[in-house]
C-alpha cells in the first residue's frame, strides 16, 4: 500500500473510479491516483479473468489498462489525471465501441 | 496548440527520449544550430532516472539525492539550447529512411529527420516468479516512479525482493521519505561477489563505490536483509498476501505482505530501434539484446544512432556522456563547421563513468533460475502463456519466438512482447539447448505502441499512399 509523503506544489483533482469519488493530486498519473486511493486492482484479464494492477508504472507492461472517459484499454500509468475524469476498471474481454 | 500547429514536417535531428542521453544529445545538436526535436512520451522531461525532476512534490532534496537533482540542470540546458522539447509525444514508428510516426495531443503525423538519435533508455528486466502478476506486485522502478512523480511512499507491509543498485537506491529514498519496508530479500547469488572480485579495482576508482556502500549501510541499519534468497513465489488472490522464499540456510520461509516490489536490474528498451531494422546482438553478461553500435553510437541503419542505456546498460552518467557524443557525431555529419563540446573531454568522462560497470554486471548477474522460470510460471503476462506451455510448444518443433506467437499467442497482447521477449527467447534457447542469439527475438513492427485508429485515419495521405490502398 502507498500513502502520500508530501502534497507540496500540487492541488486536488476530483475524479471518479467506478462511480466512486476519488481525490487525486495534480502530480498523479491515473495509476498513481488509484494506488494512492488503495485500489491495487484495475482490471481482470480477458484470458482467464485473473486480477491485475499496475506493475511497471512506465508504459511497458500494459497491465494497468483502464477505461478513461469512455475510452477503453488506456495505460493508467501514462495518463495524467484531470478534473472530472471518469475512470472505470475493466472486466472481461473488450467489446467494440469501448 | 495542437501538434499539427507546432511540429514541423522535417528536422535536422530528431531525438527520441528525454532522459539523460536524449537531453544531452539534443542540447548539443540544437546549440550547434541544427533544427532539433526532442520527443518524449512522458508528461515531463527527465526519463525514468530524472522522472518528474521539474515537477516532483518531493522538494526536500536530501530524499531523492544530489544525483537525481542533477537532472534539473540537464533539462535546463536542453531548454536553453533551442531544442524543441515535446512531452507527451509518442514515437510509434521509425524506419530506415528516418521517417518517424509521432502522436501528440491526439494527432498522429509523420516527421522526416536527417539524423535520428534513439535514446529510449532502459526498462526493468522481467522477474518471472509464481504470482508476479498479482495486484500489489510491482517493480522497484515503478515504486520509485510513484515516489518521484507523486510523492507516494510505501506503508503497511512492503517487501523488496531482488538485487541491483536501483534496489538499494530506492530503499534509501523511500525510507528517507518516511516509507516503511518490512524486509529486503536479496537474491544476489552466493559466490557472485567472489566472481566479481577480479573487477573490484575498477569499482574502487569509481564514485559508484563510495555511493553504493553508503546507500547499503543506510538501508541495512533500518531494514532486515535476508541474503542469497532463492525460490521466490508470491501468493494471494485479488491482491498479493504473502511471499515464500528459500533462505541461504536452505529453509523455506514465508512473510505476510500487501506490496511486493521486484527488481533484478534493467535492460535496454529496444522496440523502436528493432522496428527500424537496427541490427542487435545478444549480450552474454547482461542477458539481453543490445544494438550493434560503432564508436559514435551509430547503428547498422545509416544516420540512426542509439545513445544511453538503450545501447547497453551503463547508468545515467554514462548515458549523458554517450548522448553528448552521439550529438557531436550528428553535428559533424550535418554541420561540420559548427562548434561542439570537446569530444576528448566527453570520452574521458565516459571512461570514468564506466569504471566499476563490469564489477556490477558480474555481481548482479541474474541467475538462470530467475530469468528462465519453472513450468507453472507465466512468461507472457498479457496472454497468460506459461514457461511450460512454451516448452511444450518447443517440444512440438517450434524453434523461435515468431512461430511461438502463432502457436501460443505469447507476445501478441497489448504490450507487443515488450515485457516478455527476453524471457521467451531464453526459455526457448534453454529448451532447445542453443544460444539466445540463435533463437532470435520477436519481429517488431510499427506501430510499436498502440495508437487509436482514428488518429491513423485522420493522417493526411499523399497520392502515393492513396494509390497503394485504393484501386483506381
Amino acid at each position: 500500500m502507498f500513502r502520500r509523503h508530501t502534497l507540496e506544489g500540487t492541488h486536488k483533482i476530483a475524479l471518479t473510479v467506478d462511480g466512486r469519488p476519488v481525490i487525486a493530486r495534480s502530480s498523479d498519473s491515473v495509476a498513481a491516483a488509484l494506488l494512492a486511493a488503495g485500489i491495487a486492482q484495475c482490471r481482470d484479464t480477458p484470458v482467464s479473468g485473473a486480477a491485475r494492477g499496475p506493475y511497471c508504472l512506465m508504459g511497458v507492461c500494459f497491465d494497468c489498462l483502464v477505461s478513461i472517459d469512455g475510452v477503453g484499454s488506456r495505460q493508467a500509468c501514462m495518463v495524467q489525471v484531470v478534473d472530472g475524469m471518469v475512470v472505470e476498471t475493466q472486466h472481461g474481454p473488450r467489446t467494440a465501441g469501448r | 496548440m495542437t501538434a499539427r500547429d507546432v511540429i514541423r514536417d522535417t528536422y535536422d535531428v530528431v531525438v527520441v527520449g528525454a532522459g539523460p542521453a536524449g537531453l544531452a544529445a539534443a542540447s548539443v545538436t540544437a546549440a550547434a544550430g541544427l533544427a532539433t526535436l526532442l520527443a518524449d512520451e512522458n508528461a515531463t522531461p527527465g526519463g525514468q532516472i530524472y522522472r518528474a525532476v521539474t515537477t516532483t512534490p518531493v522538494r526536500d532534496r536530501a530524499i531523492l539525492g544530489d544525483d537525481y537533482w542533477h537532472g534539473a540542470t540537464l533539462v535546463e540546458t536542453a531548454r536553453r539550447s533551442g531544442a524543441e522539447m515535446l512531452s507527451g509525444a509518442l514515437v510509434w514508428s521509425l524506419d530506415a529512411s528516418l521517417t518517424l510516426g509521432l502522436s501528440h495531443g491526439g494527432i498522429a503525423r509523420m516527421v522526416q529527420a536527417r539524423r535520428v538519435i534513439v535514446a529510449t533508455g532502459a526498462q526493468e528486466r522481467p522477474f518471472p516468479i509464481p504470482g508476479w502478476t498479482l495486484p500489489g506486485v510491482m517493480t522497484v522502478g515503478g515504486a520509485q516512479t510513484l515516489l518521484k512523480a507523486s510523492g507516494l511512499v510505501t506503508q503497511g507491509r512492503a517487501v523488496i525482493a531482488g538485487m541491483g543498485p536501483l534496489l538499494w537506491l530506492y530503499a534509501a529514498q523511500v525510507l528517507r521519505a518516511g516509507g516503511r519496508i518490512e524486509a529486503i530479500l536479496d537474491t544476489t547469488p552466493r559466490g557472485a561477489l567472489l566472481r566479481a572480485m577480479p573487477y573490484a579495482p575498477g569499482l574502487m576508482l569509481s564514485p559508484l563505490f563510495a555511493k553504493g556502500r553508503a546507500l547499503m549501510r543506510e538501508v541495512r541499519r533500518r531494514v532486515p536483509v535476508v541474503t542469497a534468497v532463492t525460490e521466490l513465489g508470491a501468493n494471494g488472490g485479488a491482491r498479493v498476501r504473502e511471499i515464500a522464499f528459500r533462505s541461504a540456510g536452505g529453509e523455506t520461509r514465508t512473510l505476510p505482505l500487501d506490496t511486493l516490489l521486484l527488481h533484478q536490474g534493467v535492460v535496454p528498451s529496444t522496440s523502436l530501434a528493432m522496428a527500424a531494422g537496427v541490427a542487435h546482438r545478444w549480450d552474454t553478461l547482461q542477458h539481453c539484446w543490445v544494438p550493434v553500435l560503432d564508436a559514435t553510437f551509430e547503428t547498422s541503419v545509416p544516420g540512426l544512432s542509439v545513445a544511453g542505456d538503450g545501447g547497453g546498460i551503463a547508468g545515467a552518467w554514462a548515458a549523458e556522456a554517450r548522448g553528448r557524443l552521439a550529438g557531436i557525431a550528428a553535428v559533424r555529419a550535418l554541420k561540420p563547421d559548427a562548434r561542439v563540446p570537446d569530444e576528448q573531454a566527453v570520452r574521458h568522462a565516459l571512461v570514468r563513468h564506466l569504471l566499476g560497470r563490469r564489477f556490477l554486471d558480474t555481481l548482479y548477474e541474474p541467475s538462470a533460475a530467475t530469468r528462465i522460470p519453472a513450468d507453472d510460471v507465466i512468461a507472457c503476462r498479457c496472454e497468460e502463456v506459461t514457461a511450460g506451455r512454451i516448452r511444450e510448444t518447443v517440444a512440438m518443433g517450434c524453434e523461435g519466438p515468431n512461430q511461438m506467437k502463432a502457436l501460443t499467442r505469447c507476445g501478441m497482447g497489448p504490450c507487443q512482447g515488450r515485457l516478455c521477449h527476453l524471457t521467451v527467447t531464453e526459455v526457448i534457447a534453454a529448451a532447445r539447448g542453443v544460444s539466445p542469439a540463435e533463437v532470435g527475438t520477436y519481429r517488431v513492427r510499427p506501430p510499436v505502441k498502440p495508437i487509436p485508429l482514428s488518429e491513423f485515419a485522420a493522417m493526411s495521405a499523399g497520392d502515393e499512399a492513396m494509390r497503394a490502398v485504393v484501386r483506381l
